[in-house]
This record gives structure tokens, sequence and C-alpha cells, in this order.
């Protein structure tokens, strides 16, 4: 192999294992604040056990994705020497604000929170895992800033071979950066809420920890379903400016070859691309135009109208995005369901349900990375959309030999942590949060 | 070169000091980890650095994405160039941070012994590292005329870098132990302010034998030097920090001995600093084809927009961290809580 495809393929692996880490614990680092802004009013004990349960799991899945976000600040340079070089004028900014803004808060507060039960004020312990949540999430936005400048650059001009900055607010809220930045915090507080979800529901079908399960379920049950619903509008809003910004990206993610009026959008297809055609397709006419511009006769752009060697792979785009609706669709209904049981009070001995639950935990996180697989893949063949190919990016003096030996290095590494996190993570789910009676006395004086 | 120019060479070389003290005290009580036997021991280890090692590490990201901003060439150049190195350092820097939070998950001892390896290796390999990178940097990395790397990852281990590496390894090594003796009190403490002395003898041998070869083997260093003899202030301020840490540790104050610690750090990265400026990557017998703070810089605009950000950033950073170093000040106490 080339090195271009073996730093797409150690890039691809490095951040689709890196991201499963910050999509589960943005989300649940928002839902620890909900429980702990519940203890800073009440004082009950039972929201010191959740939140003391919750805050060990993020922990354990914070530190890979700290361990393997290194990863990506470092890899822009070791693997895309070129593309530094190019966009470094606008892209090390973002990075840089991410770390300076976001993960010394996040980080700093983490310590806190953890190791801080005894040694801070509740109002200190509450102000911490609020500064955790506000980092992760602010991290998230600088993060994605950067992305959506690759997608949809702005605020630049090309001199002396390479972007330079001319308006830096207008690089940051380039045309893509909110709609993605919104789709991408909705689905990391669905992933937090699904994670929670499903192991609330472990908790009750073993029959243990009832009162802290219950409350904890109902708790990400009720945000799963605003999040779930909510993911259709922010998608929906992402699209539309698809439409507007990347046309051959929305013609890859919908199969359009020809440019057309009351384009279909497709319930099912097999794209092929030599055929240059969609087989066993289902359509709904004229759904295309109507969700991407609003109106039945707008005419979508085809892939023919674009030189072929410019066409984003087809099957990989298309598929990605129509998996991840799927899902999203799916999540919706269980949720749905899930509160309806609530209300009428089936909900927690509703074995079926809370299996499901359970089952379901990794689901949004796959529809994430299907999501950003459409996003990138998309993008293809350019690496900063209409400026810079992907395969004149990449570091010219690394020898392939090194990047196998790397690539390989992080498969092994990654598949060890995975299966060390999924057994701690059972490990402490068997040991389970402790009961709400075992305080210490200098703790009962804490809460009162 | 412009007055930015000029201050985000210096704001880059504070950065990675900031890293090398803080960080450093953290990779120092990695390379001691698999001295201490007891599971007691190694969890007050790991209690001491608990809170604060993942921000000591955010100096390092911020250092590095400060470079792709403020000089992208240098980023692009010296990232893809050390490649292996770098990888290298990141499997180290990897293990040593799921090490920390895994370890205590599980009482088993072959479990608490494995993790325990891998924070020792992931801290030891980053130190020795570090210093062998800045070895190459003073030296000067062969260049070809785009400013790319032409040289080989075994070109890199020479062994002017490598001794570089050694003084490195036994400055995190020192800075360590005192962190512990800091840290902690009877038993362990004796232990570290040992292992503190042991590691310091080696430091200042190293010291000047490095000092000795760069004067003896690196013209460009010397013309330097040369052109601003007031620079000649920063080796003697370290050689007295470095020889003050042993004195100090000796007369069993060893929060001061840590403070002089700090200051020959700083001390060590500002001798740095003098020996390759303006350069940032110094080329190989070529001179001219150095990838210097006004050749390598970004866009006046960017500069700015970044002093601005690190205006900004900068006290609220220091601020909190101040106070989760006061929080978790004193001596490390286990409970539940710690691993």
């Amino acid at each position: 192999m080339d090195v271009v495809t073996l730093s797409r393929v150690q890039f691809a692996v490095t951040i689709g294992f890196h991201w499963i880490f910050p999509s589960i614990t943005i989300g649940l680092a928002w839902l620890i604040v909900w429980i702990m802004t519940r203890y800073l009013r009440s004082g009950e004990r039972i929201y010191r056990v959740m939140a003391r349960f919750w805050i060990k799991l993020f922990a354990l899945s914070f530190v890979v994705g700290v361990a393997s976000g290194i990863v990506m600040e470092f890899q822009f340079g070791t693997n895309w020497s070129e593309y530094s070089r190019f966009v470094g004028d606008i892209f090390g900014v973002p990075l840089t604000a991410e770390v300076l803004l976001a993960f010394f808060l996040e980080s700093t507060f983490l310590g806190v929170l953890v190791f801080g039960w005894r040694r801070v004020s509740v109002r200190a312990h509450w102000f911490s895992s609020l500064m955790v949540a506000v980092g992760a999430t602010i991290s998230a936005f600088w993060i994605i800033v950067a992305n959506s400048w690759m997608q949809t650059p702005a605020g630049y001009h090309v001199v002396n071979g390479r972007a330079e900055l001319t308006s830096f607010a207008a690089a940051v809220f380039n045309p893509s950066t909110v709609p993605r930045f919104l789709h991408t915090i909705g689905g990391t507080i669905t992933c937090g809420a699904f994670f929670m979800l499903g192991i609330s529901a472990w908790f009750l079908l073993k029959g243990r920890h009832v009162e802290f399960a219950r409350r904890s379920l109902t708790l990400a049950l009720i945000v799963g379903l605003i999040t779930s619903l909510a993911q259709f509008g922010l998608g929906h809003y992402h699209a539309v400016q698809v439409a507007a910004t990347q046309p051959e990206k929305l013609a890859a993610i919908e199969g359009i070859f020809e440019t057309q009026r009351r384009a279909p959008a497709l319930l099912f297809g097999i794209p092929d691309e030599d055929a240059e055609t969609m087989r066993a397709a289902i359509r709904v006419p004229g759904a295309l135009s109507l969700l991407a511009f609003g109106d039945l006769e707008a005419e979508v752009q085809g892939l023919k109208d674009f030189p072929k060697d410019e066409w984003p792979p087809l099957a990989l785009t298309f598929y990605s995005f129509h998996l991840m609706v799927a899902l999203g669709a799916y999540f919706v209904l269980l949720t749905a369901l899930g509160v309806y049981l609530l209300w009428r009070r089936a909900l927690y001995d509703h074995a079926l349900f809370l299996r499901v639950a359970l089952l379901s935990i990794p689901l949004p996180v796959i529809a994430g990375e299907l999501g950003w697989i459409t996003a990138e893949v998309g993008r293809q063949p350019w690496i900063v959309y209409h400026l810079l190919k992907t395969s004149d990016a990449v570091s010219v003096v690394v020898p392939p030999g090194q990047v196998l030996f790397s690539l390989i290095m992080f498969c092994l590494i990654y598949g060890l942590l995975f299966v060390v996190w999924i057994w701690l993570l059972r490990r402490e789910m068997r040991k389970g949060p402790e009961s709400p009676g075992s305080a210490s006395p200098r703790e009962v004086s804490e809460s009162a | 070169m412009t007055a930015l120019q000029t201050t985000w060479f210096f704001i880059i070389g504070l950065l990675l000091t900031a890293y090398a003290i803080l960080d450093g005290f953290d990779l120092g009580v990695g390379f001691w980890h698999l001295f201490t036997k007891t599971d007691r021991d190694r969890r007050t280890l790991l209690g001491a650095i608990g809170p604060v090692w993942d921000g000591n590490e955010l100096w390092l990201l911020t250092a590095s994405g400060a470079i792709f901003a403020a000089f992208p060439p240098v980023y692009a150049t010296v990232f893809s160039g050390l490649y292996l190195a770098l990888m290298l350092v990141l499997f180290g820097l990897i293990f040593r941070a799921v090490a920390i939070e895994f370890r205590g998950h599980d009482p088993s001892p072959r479990w608490r012994s494995a993790w325990d390896a891998a924070f020792a290796m992931g801290s030891v390999v980053p130190a020795l590292l570090f210093g062998v990178a800045v070895g190459n940097i003073v030296r000067g990395l062969p260049l070809d005329e785009a400013g790319d790397f032409a040289g080989s990852f075994i070109g890199l281990l020479n062994p002017y870098a490598l001794v570089v590496g050694l003084l490195g390894l036994a400055m995190f090594a020192t800075h360590g132990a005192l962190y512990v003796a800091v840290k902690t009190d009877g038993r362990l403490a004796a232990r570290a302010r040992r292992w503190a002395q042991n590691a310091w003898i080696i430091y200042l041998l190293l010291f000047v034998v490095v000092s000795a070869a760069t004067l003896a083997t690196q013209a460009q260093v010397r013309a330097n030097y040369e052109a601003a003899p007031a620079l000649w202030v920063l080796p003697v301020c370290a050689l007295v920090a470095v020889v003050m840490v042993g004195v100090l540790n000796r007369r069993g104050d060893v929060r001061k001995a840590f403070v002089s610690s700090a200051l020959a750090i700083a001390a060590l990265m500002g001798l740095w600093g003098a020996a390759i400026f303006p350069n940032l990557v110094p080329a190989l017998d070529r001179p001219e084809w150095s990838l210097t703070a006004m050749n390598a810089s970004s866009s006046e605009l960017t500069l700015k927009t970044m002093l601005v950000l690190a205006a900004v950033a900068m006290p609220l950073v220091i601020v909190y961290t101040t106070w989760v170093y006061r929080t978790f000040g004193g001596k490390v106490e286990l409970g539940e809580d710690e691993y």
C-alpha cells in the first residue's frame, strides 16, 4: 500500500476509535451536571450515590479519550505535513483554542470532580461538574470549527502557496460550523443518555440498586427522547447547509446521478458507480428537493455535473448516511416507547424493554461514527474542499513501512484498550454504586 | 524579524518550559515507580500526581498547537521528520494515561504489576526521547531545500543527541523524586530524597558533559553566545540552580530543592532557546535552509489572533490550575477516591 492510503487508514482508525469516548463523555457530563444540581438543591443522598457512580464510569471513559486524543493533535504533523504547511495559518488556531479554552478546564476540574469529594464544598464540587461539561462542549466546538473549515473554507486567501487568514470570525463561523456543532452535540447527548439508560436497565434487570437505577433510567430516557427528536431537526438543518455548500456531497449521500427537479429521496438503494445508477431504489419523488431546498420544484445537481475523478466514494457515503438516519428513527421509537411505558407505570419491570435498552448502548455511538463517515468520506477527494486534494496533503518524507508499523501498533494498542475498557465497565457495574446508607459521619455533615 | 515573530518564539519556549517543569515531575514519578515494591507506596506515588497529571500534559498539547498555528512549517517538518520517535512518545503517553486510571480498578497483583510496568515505560520512553529531540534540534536536522527532513531514524540516534536525552532523563528523575519527597512523608519521603540525591549526581555530571560537548562541537551555538555575551548568565544560572538542588536536598529542605529543580529546568530551556535563536529548526550543514522565526512564521493576522487568544486564556488557566494545586496541596492521603 502507498503512504497516502496507509495514512488515511491510520487517521480513520485513530479518529474512529477516539470519537467513541468523547461521544459518550460529553453527553454523560451534562447528565452528571443535572444529578449534581439535584444533589446541591435537595441534599438527598441518592443523588450523591448516582453522581459518584456515573463520575466513576465517566472518568474511566474520559481517560481513554484523553489518551487517544493526544494522537490526533500530533497526527496532522506526522502524517499530513503538506496539509499542515498549507493550512497551518488557519487550522492551528482552533486547535490551540481547544486546548487553552477547553481541555484545561475539562481536565483540571475533572481532577476536582473525581478526587474532591472530601476536599471541596458541595457548591464547589457542583461547579466543577459544570466546568467539566462546559469544557467538553467548548472542546467539541473548536474541533468542529477546525473540521468545518475543511468542509466549507472561509475567511482566507491563498498566497505564497498556502491559505492565510483574512478574517478570524469568518473562518470560525464558516457556513458549516454552527449546523455541524449543534448536530454533533445533539448526537453526543443521545450517546450519553443511551449509555446511562442501558446500564440503569441492567441494574433493574438484575433487581439491584433499584432506587438508583430507576432515577438514572428516567433521567436518561427523557433526555434521550428529547435529543433523539431534536437530532432530526438539527440533522435537517445540517443537510440544508450541505445542499447549499457541497452539492456533490449531497448527490453522493442521496445517490443522485442526473441533475433534476423534483429530486427524490431514497429510502433504499444499491449504488452502482460504474453504471452510474442506483439499483433496487425505493424513491420518494420530490422529497429531496423539498427537504434540501424547501421547494418541490427545486433543482438538485447530480453527480454527472462533476468530473468523475472528483466524486466522493459513493457506496460508503450513501450507506453510512442512510444507516445513520435509520438508527436515528430507531432512537426516537425506543425512547418514545419507554416514555409511554413510564407513563403507564410499566417501565421499571418491563424486561423486554430493559433488555433492548441495554443492547442499544452502542447504537448512538455507531450512528455518530456513520455520520462522521458520511461527512469525511463525502468530502473526498478533497482534504480541504475544492482547495487541496487528500493525495497532495500527505507527509512525503515518511516511509510507508513506518506508517504501516504505527498503524499496526495503533490497532493492537486500541484493541487492547477497548477490551480492557469494556471489561472494567462491566466490573464497575457488577460492583455497583455504594448503598445510600453507608455514609461516614463527615459525609453526612457535608451534605447537610 | 517582527516583534510578533520574536514574541511567539518566546511564548513557545515558555509553553515548553511549563510542560517540562509540570509534566516533568509526573514523568519523573513514573521513572521511580518500579523502584517501590509495595502496593501502598505505588498508590501513594499515583495519588501524588493523580489530580494534576492530565492538566500538566496539556502544556505539551498547547505547545504543539501553538507551533502548528504560529510556525506551521516547523510543525510539519519536525513532526513528520521525527515520525518514529514521536510515535514511540505517543505510545508511551497512551499507556501512561490509561495505566494511571486502570490500575486501581482491580486488586489482583498481576493486573496491578502489568499497569505499573506500563506506567513506568510510558513515562521513561517519552522522558528520554524529549531530550533526544532537543539534542537533535540543537545539532541541526538534516533538511532539504524545501525544508523537509532528509535524514533517517537511525541518524537521530547520534551520540550527542543520546547524551542530551540522558541528561533530560536525569533531570526529570531528579525533579520527580523531589516532588515525591515533597508530597509524602515518613519512609517513602526519605527514600525519595535518596533517589533525588543519586539522580542528581548523574544530572550534574551530564550537565557538565553536555555543556562541554556543545561548546566543543556545536559552532553555531558558540556563535550565538559570542554575538551576545550577556547570554552567559543563562549557563551560570543553570549551573547554580542544578548545584543548589543537591545542596538543598542534602540539607533536607526538599521544598526549596524542588523549586530549585524547577528553576534549573527553566534555565536549561533558556539555554536551549539561546543556543538556537532565531532558528527554530537549524538545518544541519546548510544554515541557509534553516527554519527560522522569520521564514517559518504564520501571517501577522494569525500571530495577532493567537496573541489575543493566549492573553485571554492563559491567565484563566493559571488561576484555576493554581486553585486545584492548592486544593490538593499537602501530603498525599489515600482514601476511597484515590487510585
